[in-house]
């Protein structure tokens, strides 16, 4: 009984923290090439959530809908990119992180007025709303597997195309020296705009692959966004394989604060663990950091020397 | 001294005055809605203040100043909930804890620089903001209401809009006065050579994290008193206070004003809660402007709105 529960605690784990992967290596990706601190990279996945529930709901086929919402939301990336971003490259972080704090106001806003404030709630088509048989007694939800597996693809995919491709060595390049890359001919501003999409497509998946497991509302970019800053933090800023390990560490942590709450109740009265409980579950992960930072003040996978 | 030296002495003076004259003006015109509205303004210049002594002057860019106004106000929401409305002991309360948070915040942050900074001290005040949230005694996210205001009994009565106006007023000239002799004091000059250049700073012999860790506790410590004058204005607790936008908002502010002088956050929050103030009483989707708003000065106005009167001849104008 337990083992089931705590398997399944696993899986739940796992799967939001591939989500939390998904923002944060185009997050990191965008930080360690162009150096920008991109708050609204948390817009881009909401714009990525809603977009796929406007398509769900006008096409009626959820694949179809998220092969439209993927690049719809790569286009809004790079035309956020093109106009507003761009000129930040060369600012001080200060200034980047008020500009961009500006574009998630404008972002949530502009939701608002287009799809309103109430939450939109999907329902998921036939096909995906079943459950597997994980374990003998154990059945799991179709959907959340595939986000899992999808989640897992992608990384790999992302892995190889970092280290194998023409595109991949010139994204490391440019991580690693800029300036020496547009020396050599490259055109970098090109280069920025190819990954900041990147980035975006990532968080757009990130969002349209969370629409039917969360609610669809405004500011939904923001609460996973501090988390996915937990995640970088942890993993160490510019590193994708520090995005992935912190991913999941965040993920399962967050996940398994639910047995904060019984197990206190072990230790303390019900009424003190009831009370604590929630509290102490929803400070797990920032507790996680801190803990990582005072042993490692850069992360876990430390890039260049800043 | 030629006129434009004296350009922000002169416009100091005259917003003193100007304030000072609010409520009088309000009971002459019967609009006692601008006492509170320009005690707001004078609270969050108090945060936004204190902010600026960490940012502005120390280079910390902390995201994360909303939750000192947190800790302030649940300082006060708190002990007036078990029956202690002892003003003196609230307001003292809300500075320590402050303080103490801070100093616990800062500990970990300062080790760290650059983007891990403003990424860790946001972080931080989620957690804070999430605690605020799963305590259901203390009204859970919906807040609570404030039984009483902070009492002082014999001497003055908050209850009296005009008196808790003034007692505000006092408040951040005080604290006005003291920012400006820190940061011109040999404290200050050290966490402002960090900021400039802090390989330099080390060169000379100062250990920059001490003083940075005091500076960032006593910011805390500054508005920890302001997040208990709000929710005395309020009178309403809420883990709002802490919402990670509200640090944005009162970052915004010292940006605005312009960050490195002692009166821009003060300008900066009172353009900034005055905008709020026309921008949404004209349309329900106002931050729809003020998000571009916020962009365009950032790109355009760097100095911010005090930086465009030319500097006097003082060091902080």
């Amino acid at each position: 009984m337990t083992v089931l529960l705590i398997v399944e605690q696993v899986l739940n784990g796992l799967q939001y923290g591939v989500m939390l992967f998904l923002m944060a290596a185009g997050l990191t990706l965008v930080f360690g090439i162009m150096n920008l601190v991109n708050l609204a990279h948390g817009s881009l996945y909401m714009v990525g959530a809603y977009l796929a529930t406007f398509f769900y709901t006008q096409t009626g086929s959820f694949l179809l809908a998220a092969l439209l919402a993927l690049p719809a939301t790569l286009v809004v990336g790079i035309v956020v990119e093109l106009v507003a971003l761009r000129t930040l490259y060369e600012r001080d972080h200060l200034d980047q992180v008020l500009a961009t704090f500006g574009l998630i106001l404008f972002f949530n806003e502009l939701v608002a007025i287009v799809w309103g404030r109430s939450a939109l709630y999907t329902t998921l088509p036939a096909w995906l709303s079943g459950h597997v048989v994980v374990l003998p007694g154990l059945r799991y939800s179709v959907y959340r597997a595939l986000v899992i597996l999808v989640g897992l693809a992608v990384a790999i995919l992302l892995w190889l195309v970092v280290s194998r491709t023409r595109l991949g060595m010139l994204i490391r390049a440019g991580a690693s020296n800029r300036t020496m890359l547009s020396a050599l001919g490259v055109n970098v501003t090109l280069l920025y705009t190819v990954v900041f999409g990147f980035g975006a497509a990532l968080a757009g998946l990130a969002g349209l692959m969370a629409g039917p497991i969360y609610a669809v509302q405004t500011g939904m970019g923001e609460q996973i966004l501090i988390q996915v800053f937990v995640v970088i933090v942890i993993g160490g800023i510019g590193s994708i394989r520090g995005a992935l390990v912190g991913a999941i560490l965040v993920g399962m942590v967050d996940t398994f604060g639910v047995f904060v709450k019984p197990m206190l109740g072990t230790v303390l009265s019900p009424v003190a663990a009831d009370s604590a409980g929630p509290a102490i579950a929803s400070m797990l992960i920032y507790l996680l950091m801190a803990v990582v930072l005072a042993l490692r003040p850069q992360g876990l996978f430390p890039t260049r020397a800043s | 001294m030629s006129l434009a030296t004296r350009a922000r002495p002169a416009a100091m003076a005259l917003g003193l005055v100007a304030l000072a004259a609010v409520p009088v003006l309000a009971s002459v015109l019967d609009q006692p809605f601008y006492v509170d509205l320009f005690r707001r303004v004078m609270i969050f210049a108090v945060a936004a203040l204190s902010l600026d002594v960490i940012l502005g002057y120390g280079g910390m860019v902390s995201f994360g100043h909303a939750a000192y106004l947190g800790i302030g106000a649940y300082a006060v929401g708190v002990t007036t909930y078990h029956g202690v409305s002892n003003g003196y002991a609230q307001w003292a309360l809300a500075i320590v804890a402050s303080m103490v948070v801070a100093l616990a915040i800062g500990a970990i942050s300062i080790r760290t620089s650059g983007v891990y900074f403003i990424m860790i001290t946001l972080a931080f005040t989620q957690m804070l903001y999430y605690l605020g949230i799963s305590i259901e005694e203390y009204g859970g996210d919906d807040g609570m209401r404030l039984a009483t205001k902070s009492q002082f009994p014999g001497v003055l009565d908050i209850g009296n809009p005009a008196a808790f106006y003034y007692v505000v007023l006092g408040i951040l000239v005080l604290f006005l006065y003291l920012a400006h002799r820190l940061v011109n004091a040999r404290f200050g000059m050290v966490i402002r050579a960090t900021k400039s250049n802090e390989p330099r700073a080390r060169a000379v012999g100062f250990s920059p994290y001490p003083y940075k860790l005091i500076a960032f506790a006593v910011a805390g410590g500054m508005c920890g008193l302001a997040g208990a004058l709000l929710v005395n204005q309020t009178e309403y607790l809420t883990p709002e206070f802490m919402h990670w936008t509200r640090s944005g908002e009162i970052m915004f502010m010292v940006i605005l004003g312009g960050m490195g002088t002692l009166v821009g956050p003060v300008v900066g929050a009172l353009v900034f809660l005055l905008l709020e103030q026309v921008l949404s009483a004209w349309t329900e989707h106002w931050q729809i402007i003020l998000g571009p708003f916020l962009v365009l000065v950032v790109l355009f106005a760097r100095r911010g709105l005090w930086g465009l009167l030319p500097p006097g001849a003082g060091r902080n104008g």
